[in-house]
């Protein structure tokens, strides 16, 4: 079991209901081989010899949040703080070890867009694929494909082969299809970009038009300016731990300082 | 659109893994639907003869099998159809539990950024080896007409001959795809058992030629039964006994059931491991 850190401040947490996502003393370990084990037999051998020696490592640790409904929540550290790893438990991507994760609603994460994506089927084949691949049904690619093809706006190739694409082209139209709903939760890894310097502005428009409904976004970053701007509360991850949270000018302040 | 807000996603749920998977899938037919899709279209879209291949491979097979065969096995009436209809349930069932595998570590890509429910890459596989079983039907019933062998309305049985070996294709198709998560070795492994298995399935030899003291070894082999049900209505024209369905639904009943309960348990688990 982890052990919560003397460092970790008072966590004064919204506990409404109306929260969208909560964390309870979550903790993720990673099991890592001291020798890696690739094949059956090995594996076999060892734990006939009981051999089988593993390192543990907890990239999570005893972490507890509580988010709101359309908050938009940054979380901020260096590489290897366990910041993805959070991403990945709230997304419903990995399970955590210990503790508890309740997520209400949808959850979009846009991360690796286009993952999926086929070269040999066409876009408008692939936007079907994407599109279910995000959880969302064929009635609802119907619903949205006319958005999606304006917003992606790559011309007449909609009905050819995506390996003719341009990258610029493929990464519209990855866009386009993540960000075609209305999550309830919204996940951002860094702030991306995308295309061209109009394109970028579309996305950011299209971001900012989330923000104002109800979707909580969720952003993850190394550099505190990001997290400032775009973010109200904010939680600082330390090894796997969270060693602050609050307002985000607060928590980016304390982390520009510790990290200078 | 209106938000979901009624989805809760809650690790505490004392529900059943196994039915929190079956709902998951449930939700994600469309994506089975169009993975299928994908795989189908993808498959022979720069062939010259397209789909056509899924049913001249077969043939191909079969024509290979009666030249090198059918002096030894000359006994077996209409061996052509004989072991066209053993290869087509076979090659469904080969093929589908490989690429359940496969696809399962080329999705391993995706599982790392988005939640997908992990059995649809198996349920998709099932849906692909479905259409190409059906694709194949056509030149088997085709040389059953060629060589005058009758075709009679016992073929209606063939569904549920198909359901059986689908069900059980499907949760062998489980049980390795998770097995190869943490071994990778074992896709592999199954190649070879593969070889051994469809040596001990009569698919290419009949029966008869079994030795008298090894046929009751050849019931554990669960494939026996499920091609024989499927080879009866068409090859011998005959619809099986109540005895044989039923052993038929259990195979695959367990089959399933065992497989489905053991990939939900672990799933959770693969994102730590592919």
């Amino acid at each position: 079991m982890p052990t919560t850190s003397e460092r970790r401040p008072e966590l004064v947490l919204n506990e409404s209901p109306s929260d969208s996502i909560r964390l309870d003393g979550v903790g993720v370990r990673y099991r890592v081989p001291e020798q890696r084990i690739g094949t059956f037999k090995e594996y076999v051998i060892r734990l006939v010899q009981r051999r089988i020696l593993t390192r543990e490592f907890w990239a999570l640790q005893a972490v507890s949040l509580s988010i709101g409904r359309g908050e938009a929540f940054g979380i901020i550290g260096k590489n290897g703080a366990g910041k993805s790893t959070l991403l990945k438990v709230v997304s419903r991507v990995l399970r955590p070890t210990t503790g508890r994760v309740r997520v209400r609603g949808s959850v979009a994460p846009l991360l690796e867009l286009g993952a999926g994506f086929h070269p040999e089927l066409s876009g408008r084949e692939n936007v079907y694929l994407n599109g279910t691949l995000l959880g969302h049904s064929r009635a609802e690619v119907d619903g949205q494909f006319e958005w999606i093809e304006s917003f992606a706006d790559i011309g007449g190739f909609m009905d050819v082969p995506l390996r003719t694409y341009s990258s610029g082209m493929v990464a519209r139209l990855g866009f386009a299809v993540a960000t075609a709903w209305e999550p309830d939760v919204l996940i951002l890894d860094e702030i991306f970009s995308v295309g061209d310097e109009a394109f970028q502005k579309k996305c950011k428009a299209r971001m900012d038009s989330f923000r104002q409904g109800h979707t909580t976004l969720l952003l993850v970053s190394h550099a505190a300016e990001t997290v400032r701007s775009m973010c109200t509360r904010a939680a600082w991850l330390e090894g796997g731990q969270v060693r602050a949270v609050g307002p985000a000018d607060e928590v980016t302040r304390q982390y520009s300082e510790a990290v200078a | 659109m209106a938000t979901q807000n009624s989805l809760i996603y809650d690790t505490a749920s004392s529900r059943p893994r196994a039915l929190v998977a079956l709902a998951d899938i449930l939700r994600s037919r469309d994506l089975v639907l169009q993975l299928v899709r994908r795989d189908i279209l993808t498959r022979y879209k720069r062939s010259v003869l397209g789909l056509a291949w899924t049913m001249l491979n077969p043939l191909g097979m079969m024509l290979i099998f009666t030249a090198v065969f059918s002096q030894l096995f000359g006994g077996t009436p209409a061996y052509p159809a004989y072991v066209l209809s053993g290869l087509v349930a076979w090659n469904f069932f080969a093929q589908t539990t490989t690429i359940s595998m496969t696809q399962l570590v080329w999705g391993s890509a995706l599982l790392h950024r988005i939640f997908v429910p992990k059995a649809v890459f198996a349920v998709s596989s099932i849906g692909t080896g479905l259409v190409n079983l059906g694709l194949s039907l056509v030149p088997l019933f085709g040389i059953m007409l060629l060589i005058g062998a009758p075709l009679r309305a016992t073929v209606l049985f063939l569904p549920v001959a198909i359901l059986f070996l689908a069900m059980f294709t499907l949760g062998v198709g489980l049980l390795l795809s998770m097995l190869a998560v943490f071994f990778p070795d074992v896709s592999e492994m199954y190649q070879i058992v593969l070889l051994a298995w469809f040596y001990l399935t009569p698919v290419i030899y009949p029966v008869d030629i079994v030795p008298e003291a090894f046929r009751q070894l050849l019931l554990l082999n669960p494939m026996y039964h499920l091609i024989t049900l499927f080879r009866m209505p068409i090859y011998e024209a005959v619809l099986p006994s109540v005895e044989q369905i039923a052993i038929g639904a259990a195979i695959a009943s367990v089959a399933l059931l065992g497989g489905w309960v053991a990939f939900s348990k672990k799933a959770d688990e693969f994102a730590y491991y592919v």
